[in-house]
């Protein structure tokens, strides 16, 4: 614990110790006696006093050698080239204006600003409001209008219904789909089945809250779990199963002693939310039994028996602070116009 | 005039001028990471993990997630309209190792906490095709079956706190009960909460009541991604170091070891 606090306090210090070290090291190894025989003989460091006073020249080029060698392979006596030279110092005058226009160098409480007090944020906020400028005059008259109001002016109604779309495709399909038509467990948005309403409003109230969502005005309601609990018995289960499974059928169905016990336990337990003809109600989230559309699986009786035993309690998060209310209004009209809004 | 030749056939004076040289440029690279505290502009809000979370940022690891999602929003307006606000410097600051990534094969994920129901992401793990059917990821359903991995939980905290997050004595002493209790159904871990903020989500993430597994702690750092901030209240116009005040509490200093042994 001491010797890590101490590292990690010091850090600075045992670096800066290395970087000397390692260099004198070389240095001083450079310097050795023993090792200086064997440098002189490779011509790796011409010592003082020891310098080839004859100009050696390349055979090929005619350019003077620098007396180095290094196994035959000899070294021009030539500078780096002068632009080469020139773009290094540009280079450096460049690094140094940057360093003052922006920022660049932690300073006390902070970093350097830079002369020029640029940053990203304001580069975002400029060109969102380039954005916002050329949307203006729809996105205003969105933010003051109903969304009756929407609906009812055919120009604002496909301005919104086209943002909407857009953020549908940003936020929603992971669940909903890319063609807004569901899967197991998630909603279909296309058809005219709607759980919690598909009036407008409804729509845009079920975005903005979400459904058993973080948000204190969430939408929310649970189904007992009906064999999970012990309400009802295995048996029991399978039978008004059978009668959830036929009810989409009316007067069509086949009427089996199993769909005739499932009714009336039907009658018992499920009419208070689902309705005496399983019309569902929208104001509990419950769904509509009556028709033959399903939430979860696909009607098929394990699927019922599934949900009517553990009983399924769906989860759509709260957009309100992550999308804004006006893209929330645009959502919802978007949502109403894919074919089922009321 | 010094020409090359003068230093190219000097040693000492081509070493001297070299130890210039990098010394300023590792004066230049290295020098502003020691003041890196400073351009870490403290946010209000943000939070270290819980130990769930952290078992889940294990597996996020693990995993290697970050090599096809990243997790910084840059401030670009596509980004920003896709993913929601940018990426603050101090909403990663206690993440070791960083997972910003630099691929995005799948989404951004910094601000995924949230966005979509425990449901979807069980559902997601365990077979990606099954809600997003152009997905590539691979199927994480094992995660379902494996316990959370916090045995060890408490050293992980330990570890980070020599790095310099701010878990207390009682945050390591209580890790484990706390893991366990983060993924409770009822949604009752009093104590959790009182160490780590209301905004704690305390739940059954993964649909399995009675067993925390790697699914609940996965999800349960997913779903906490991002979610620190409150952005209604953050001015993105205004200087940073000038709006906010540092909220984040000192870390208790560990007990002094006697002198002398």
């Amino acid at each position: 614990m001491h010797f890590i606090d101490w590292v990690s306090n010091s850090s600075g210090i045992i670096v800066t110790v290395i970087f000397f070290t390692v260099f004198l090291g070389i240095a001083i190894w450079a310097y050795l006696p023993s090792n200086k025989k064997n440098l002189e003989d490779q011509g790796m460091i011409p010592f003082k006093g020891q310098e080839k006073t004859a100009k050696e020249k390349d055979e090929l080029s005619g350019v003077e050698t620098t007396g180095h060698n290094w196994d035959g392979i000899k070294e021009l006596n030539k500078p780096i080239p002068r632009w080469w030279l020139i773009v290094f110092i540009l280079a450096i005058i460049y690094a140094i204006g940057y360093w003052v226009l922006y920022p660049a160098w932690p300073v006390p409480h902070g970093n350097s600003r830079g002369e020029l007090h640029w940053n990203e944020h304001k580069d975002l906020a400029k060109e969102e409001s380039e954005i916002a400028a050329i949307q203006e005059k729809n996105l205003a008259r969105i933010h003051t209008s109903t969304l009756q109001q929407i609906q009812d002016d055919k120009d604002l109604y496909e301005f919104a219904k086209d943002g909407g779309a857009a953020v549908f495709k940003q936020n929603c399909i992971v669940c909903h789909g890319s063609n807004a038509t569901g899967g197991n467990g998630f909603p279909n948005l296309v058809d005219d089945d709607w759980l919690w309403g598909g009036k407008l409003e409804d729509i845009y109230k079920t975005i903005k809250v979400g459904i058993r969502s973080t948000s204190p005005d969430t939408r929310t309601s649970q189904m007992p779990s009906f064999g999970r609990d012990g309400i009802l018995t295995p048996a029991q289960i399978q039978d008004v199963a059978e009668f959830v499974q036929k009810l989409h059928l009316g007067d069509k169905a086949e009427i089996t002693p199993a769909y005739t016990r499932g009714k009336d336990i039907y009658a018992a337990n499920c009419t208070v939310c689902h309705g005496k003809n399983g019309d569902g109600n929208q104001a509990l989230g419950a769904p509509r039994h009556n028709d033959d559309i399903w939430l979860y699986g696909n009607g098929d009786m394990k699927s019922i028996v599934d949900s009517i035993t553990n009983a399924h309690a769906g989860v759509m998060p709260s957009w309100e602070g992550r999308l804004s209310d006006d893209t929330i209004k645009e959502l919802a009209i978007y949502v109403h116009s894919l074919g089922g809004g009321q | 005039m010094i020409n090359h030749e003068k230093i190219e056939k000097n040693s000492i004076l081509l070493l001297v001028l070299a130890i210039i040289v990098v010394s300023i440029g590792g004066m230049v690279e290295i020098l502003p990471l020691f003041r890196m505290e400073t351009v870490i502009e403290p946010v209000k809000g943000i939070r270290p993990y819980t130990p769930l979370e952290l078992a889940g940022q294990n597996i996020y690891i693990r995993e290697n997630c970050a090599v096809c999602h990243s997790q910084q929003i840059r401030s670009l307006r596509d980004d920003v309209t896709r993913y929601g606000h940018y990426s603050l410097a101090a909403e990663s600051m206690y993440d070791h190792p960083f997972l910003w990534g630099s691929k995005r094969i799948g989404p951004d994920l910094a601000r995924v906490g949230g966005k979509y129901s425990d449901a979807w992401h069980v559902a997601h793990l365990s077979n990606p095709r099954s809600v997003v059917p152009e997905s590539v990821m691979p199927n994480f359903s094992f995660l379902m079956t494996r316990g959370a991995d916090l045995v060890d939980i408490a050293d992980h905290l330990r570890v980070l706190r020599l790095l310099g997050v701010p878990y207390t004595d009682d945050m390591i002493a209580n890790a484990y009960n706390d893991g366990i209790s983060q993924a409770r159904a009822d949604g009752d871990a009093p104590g959790l909460k009182k160490r780590y903020g209301d905004k704690v989500n305390v739940r059954d993430f993964d649909g399995q009541p009675n067993f925390v597994s790697e699914m609940d702690a996965l999800i349960a750092y997913l779903q906490k991604l991002g979610t620190d901030v409150d952005f209604t209240t953050f001015d993105p116009n205004m200087d940073p170091r000038d709006q906010l005040v540092n909220p984040v509490p000192e870390p208790a200093p560990e007990p002094a070891p006697e002198k002398g042994k």
